[in-house]
């Protein structure tokens, strides 16, 4: 399905939140995720079933001020 | 001594990490001042973030996230969500940007995000202005720590409003106070600290100095002055002179 991850259009085979991360590269990452502007925790990936036109985010530490 | 969230910081002095010309130049800041909390963000995932984690870990100091950038409380909780699992702390220095320009708070969507971070356990730094009634609100909805402006956020200015600023350190004597934001030069971090006011926030004046190492010392310096000055009971200002010599025993010439 199409999702948009980090704004923009990608293509995947995952069907869950845990498994997109992995296809995305991201499986031992880092990072943290919001699916549709809502906090996903790193414990409910597994559970998080995505949905086509979904918008992912993963974010990761930055400089800030 | 006021604390923050129950830490007593070994020193009054919280320093950004942004804008540095190096990551190696930005530790030589922390190890220069002896900052104590470091602010951080979070940002799409670009293949940094790993890098800077490890970095900012070893620096030794608090970690304070910001959610800097967000103009909506929905925005702004929502990051503040993700910024307590990644960096695994419940502080979050919030802040709703209300203008683009000034980026001064938006003072409504402040206290709606406030209201619902603290209620979720979060410990909450607001990135505020002076105004002693959005900070009365904001200490009525949990916060234990404000973080009044001291002029808009990279203008380095100083403290644009003194008296304001004195009016709310007054008028709130149990709550820690940071001024965060808008100072350029030690003296204005001296000032701060001299109006009782128990920390700073600083990022651009040593992130863009010539010699931020050095700068951040400077900073360092003048906080450390400004609250011995505090500690140490300044005199009473007067509007005519009073001879500081002794005027008994002068010779009848």
């Amino acid at each position: 399905m199409k999702i948009e991850v980090n704004g923009e259009t990608r293509e995947l085979a995952a069907t869950h939140l845990a498994q997109a991360l992995a296809e995305l590269g991201w499986g031992e990452a880092r990072v943290a995720t919001a699916l549709n502007g809502s906090f996903v925790p790193a414990a409910a990936r597994d559970a998080t079933e995505l949905s086509p036109g979904d918008r992912l985010e993963v974010l990761t530490a930055m400089q800030g001020g | 001594m006021r604390d923050f969230y129950g830490v007593t910081l070994p020193t009054p002095m919280m320093l950004g990490t942004a804008r540095f010309p190096s990551p190696a130049v930005m530790e030589a800041a922390f190890r220069s001042s002896g900052a104590s909390v470091a602010t951080v963000s979070l940002r799409r995932e670009g293949g940094a973030g790993q890098a800077f984690w490890d970095m900012v870990r070893g620096l030794g100091v608090h970690l304070l996230p910001n959610t800097a950038g967000c103009h909506s409380a929905r925005e702004a909780i929502t990051t503040a969500q993700m910024a307590r699992e990644y960096f695994g702390t419940d502080w979050i220095k919030l802040e709703v940007i209300g203008h683009a320009d000034t980026l001064q708070p938006d003072p409504f969507g402040l206290l709606e995000a406030t209201e619902t971070l603290c209620a979720d356990g979060f410990k909450v730094f607001p990135y505020t202005t002076e105004d002693q009634v959005l900070a009365s609100r904001l200490i009525d909805a949990g916060c234990k720590v404000l973080m009044p402006w001291g002029a808009p956020i990279g203008s380095g200015m100083g403290l644009n409003n003194v008296h304001g600023l004195r009016t709310l350190r007054a008028a709130f004597p149990d709550v820690a106070m940071v001024v965060d934001a808008g100072l350029g030069l030690p003296s204005h971090a001296a000032q701060a600290m001299e109006l009782g006011f128990d920390a700073i926030l600083l990022n651009t004046a040593v992130a863009e100095a010539e010699d931020p190492a050095v700068m951040a010392r400077a900073f360092a310096l003048a906080v450390e002055a400004g609250a011995l000055s505090t500690a140490s009971g300044p005199m009473a200002m007067r509007d005519m002179a009073v001879p500081s010599t002794p005027v008994m025993g002068k010779a009848w010439l």
